[in-house]
């Protein structure tokens, strides 16, 4: 009845996949991280520094200035946060510690809807809707602006913040409200004084990660920023279009010609994209660590 | 002398409690009122020829067959290569990585490939698999792109998965002289099916709806007959969507919600069967 | 016949918790060997020491000599998934396996490469008698594990074992959470199985030792204090600590 040596080197032939694929993730990140530095540092070489940060984004005639992109991304990521901040923390904040069960019910599916949604999806309600809308509302030239981005991005950014701040705040022990309304605080005062307190790394991370993704995110934004890539540092700018890294990319790789200026130029901005985004999600998972498997599995 | 409180405690709750229950009205009315509007806009275009007709005239009239047919072939190529790297991935970390320094470097891994925008995906796709390993605008070089973005999902909610089988089990079956595969094998991956599967269905599922890694990778708008083989590119529903709403003069409003109708239900669909599968594991769990 | 040979065990956990200390131990074959004490003595660390289970926990580290029919226990080339078929356990609670009744029966012999459908039926069967189980379950075999009573399912936990025709037997806090008629049915088991096992347990109170024993080890803080026959160590005992335990002044 012993185990016969096919068993066994099955058992190790599996057990080899199975660790190949647990270093295959550190394999991949390497792998992009250098591809996209092959491919995106030579812009350094072809276009020097001063251009490259410079204020015009024109590449039909040479201009590569990556500033009002990354002023672009930055305003409306900002005010997708104004957004979904408040939102998200408030709405986590209902269905942690004062929705009733039969009205968790129905909002925790809802948010996970709006967390399936293709961001394809979301862009086309915004053009179809929102934009004409916010053009007659604000009379504006175009409804085709920062705002209208950043309303949109705070949207997608909401069920990641909601989900990860619920998690955390469901995590604070039960005793610590119990000791709180035993002291006579409101259930108000004790979420304010005590559980949120409590949670607040977890919710600090859930803010984190929401950015991460509002950050990241491309075709809703591409379908309702107007996509002129100018600097956005009049008083009106957050009215006026604008255009993102993100946008940026997708729409003009399609007609690079491979190893130009450009395609370099191209791929530099993914750099910055992909350094942003270790940055920003580095510090979440910094910031706390239990949450993050749950967070991984909702940011993506 | 205390200062005068404007509102005592009691009302400040109510107000509160109020206030919260507005946010929340406030971010999840716009998600009801999107799906109801896109059902109600969407479905006069809806009829068996949209679904399974070739579009004609500039896609201005006809069917979406293709797009749909591609969408499928994408989220099963993404299926195929995800899948079994990141269920096994998943294995390692939960069941026989050691709690070491290189753990945790596979651990920092995986959260920024989770945080890698989809744009940055499509770009080292087109790169890698469209031009340096010469496989050009395909199925193939697509369904790897998203595969990749999909990893980390898939890796994530299998390891949660795996750790939420209570360890007595692993322990019993290691003193009856299983190893560690056959205890994994027999015992553990059995009790997390469910929740790897509903993982694995939220990571096509949002595959299926993405937009950015297939936009060089893959997807094309016009192709005259369906693709035959792996190297061939399709046409796909949401690069579909961005095109005829952005790009095409003329398009009658009605197909461009009809085409977004058929992605939300193909993704509401998949997100029904993921929560159907969790809530059914829940009542039926052993422990 | 000696099954195992202790020589100065000491075992160390990660956490810097001292488990054992320099234990000295003889574990005749074919007896009833009891370890009693009161908690943290170190007795189920001894347990899991016997068939390598500790390899599962984290242990920083361990020193001495261990010898099972001869063979040195710790060297860490040894074929543990072997030892542990020869070694089986029972622990104090029970863990039916997510598996129907027979499948929890027949696991080790499956895991061990058994196919044959009938052996492995037969196996079951002469399992089930042993643990004193199959004339309460032998018509729904095929049911989930989970559907039979505690006392039920921890003489299914000890039919597992059985199964796979070991020479030891160890038994941790088998009883602790049972109902006393399980508890006597279990007591028997054991004391019956001795004809053709070696049995170690680490009762939960003494007065299940003294039922049992028929050699005491008592183990106080990583320890072994004293050892002996029965009748000597529960009656006369030779260490002052040992006789304030038994006679309840501490625990």
């Amino acid at each position: 009845m012993m185990e016969n040596s096919h068993t066994r080197r099955s058992e190790f032939a599996i057990t080899f996949f199975i660790k190949a694929a647990g270093y295959s993730s550190i394999l991949l990140v390497t792998a992009i991280f250098i591809f996209l530095m092959k491919e995106g540092l030579p812009a350094l070489g072809d276009v020097d520094l001063k251009t490259l940060f410079g204020s015009r984004w024109y590449p039909i005639e040479g201009y590569f200035g990556i500033w009002p992109l990354i002023l672009g991304s930055l305003l409306v990521t900002v005010g997708a946060a104004l957004v979904a901040i408040p939102l998200g923390v408030g709405t986590a904040v209902y269905i942690s510690e004062v929705a009733p069960a039969w009205i968790k019910e129905i909002l925790k599916p809802l948010i996970e809807i709006l967390a399936g949604l293709p961001s394809v999806v979301l862009g086309f309600l915004g053009i179809t809707v929102a934009v004409p809308l916010l053009r007659r509302l604000l009379d504006l030239p175009t409804g085709l602006t920062a705002f209208t981005g950043a309303v949109m991005l705070g949207l997608i950014s909401i069920p990641t913040i909601v989900s990860i701040g619920e998690d955390a705040l469901n995590t604070v022990p039960q005793s610590y409200r119990q000791a709180a309304l035993a002291l006579g605080a409101t259930r108000w005062q004790t979420i304010w004084g005590v559980t949120l307190p409590a949670a607040r790394s977890g919710v600090i991370t859930a803010i984190m990660l929401g950015i991460g993704r509002a950050l990241g995110e491309t075709m809703a934004v591409m379908m309702v920023t107007g996509n002129a890539p100018v600097l956005p540092v009049q008083w009106n700018a957050l009215f006026m279009p604008v255009r993102t890294m993100t946008a940026t990319i997708a729409s003009e790789m399609g007609e690079v010609a491979t190893g130009s200026a450009h395609y370099h130029v191209l791929f530099f901005i993914g750099i910055v994209l992909f350094l942003l985004s270790l940055i920003v999600n580095i510090f979440a998972s910094f910031v706390s660590s239990k949450q993050r498997r749950r967070a991984e599995r909702v940011l993506s | 002398m205390k200062p005068m409180r404007l509102l005592n405690t009691r009302q400040q709750q109510v107000i509160g409690f109020n206030l919260l229950r507005l946010v929340s009205l406030v971010t999840v009315l716009p998600i009801l009122g999107a799906v109801i509007y896109i059902f109600v806009r969407g479905m006069p275009a809806i009829s068996w020829e949209f679904l399974t007709a070739v579009p004609r005239d500039g896609m201005r009239e006809g069917g979406i067959m293709p797009a749909i047919v591609g969408t499928l072939y994408l989220t099963l190529g993404t299926a195929v290569f995800s899948v079994p790297l990141g269920v096994a991935a998943g294995i390692y970390i939960a069941e026989y990585a050691k709690d070491n320094a290189l753990t945790r470097l596979i651990r920092i891994a995986i959260i920024n490939l989770a945080g890698i925008p989809s744009v940055v995906y499509g770009l080292f796709g087109f790169g890698i698999f469209v031009l340096f390993l010469r496989f050009g605008t395909s199925i193939l070089a697509a369904s790897l792109t998203l595969s990749i973005m999909t990893l980390p999902v898939i890796i994530s909610t299998t390891e949660e998965a795996l750790r939420s089988v209570p360890n007595s089990f692993r322990v019993v079956s290691t003193s009856l002289g299983a190893t560690r595969w056959q205890t994994v094998w027999r015992i553990v991956l059995p009790q997390a099916m469910p929740g790897i599967l509903t993982g694995v269905i939220l990571g096509l599922e949002r595959a299926a709806g993405e937009t950015a890694p297939i936009l060089f990778t893959g997807a094309a708008f016009f192709l005259p007959r369906l693709p035959g083989s792996l190297l061939d590119a399709t046409m796909a529903l949401p690069y579909h969507i961005f095109v005829i709403s952005t790009q095409v003069p003329g398009m009658p409003i009605q197909i461009q919600y009809g085409t977004v109708l058929v992605l939300l239900v193909f993704v509401l669909g998949m997100n029904l069967i993921a929560t159907l599968i969790r809530s059914r594991a829940r009542a039926r769990r052993q422990w | 016949m000696d099954k195992f040979v202790i020589e100065n065990l000491s075992l160390t956990y990660s956490d810097g918790a001292e488990s054992l200390r320099g234990v000295n131990l003889t574990i005749r074959s074919n007896a009833v060997t009891v370890l009693f004490g009161p908690a943290g003595g170190g007795k189920s660390t001894l347990l899991r020491t016997l068939n390598r289970l500790n390899d599962l926990a984290d242990v920083a580290e361990v020193s001495g000599k261990v010898r099972f029919n001869g063979i040195d226990l710790l060297d860490p080339k040894l074929n543990v998934t072997e030892l542990r078929r020869k070694v089986g356990i029972v622990f104090s609670r029970p863990v039916p396996l997510p598996l129907t009744i027979r499948q929890n029966v027949s696991y080790g012999l499956e895991m061990a490469g058994e196919r044959n459908k009938a052996r492995l039926n037969a196996a079951v069967e002469e399992a089930l008698r042993l643990a004193a189980l199959w004339d309460e379950v032998y018509d729904r075999l095929d049911a989930p594990a989970t559907a039979i009573s505690g006392g039920q399912q921890q003489r299914l936990c000890l039919a597992r074992v059985l199964a796979l025709e070991p020479e030891v037997i160890l038994l941790d806090e088998p009883t602790s959470a049972l109902d006393p008629i399980s508890t006597a049915k279990i007591e028997t088991l054991i004391m019956d199985l001795t004809e053709h096992y070696t049995i170690v347990v680490a009762p939960h109170n003494v007065q299940q030792a003294a039922r049992i024993a028929d050699f005491g080890a008592f183990f106080l803080q990583g320890e072994l204090v004293e050892f002996g026959v029965r009748d000597k160590i529960f009656l006369t005992p030779q260490d002052k600590r040992t006789q304030d335990y038994i006679e309840g002044r501490f625990g």
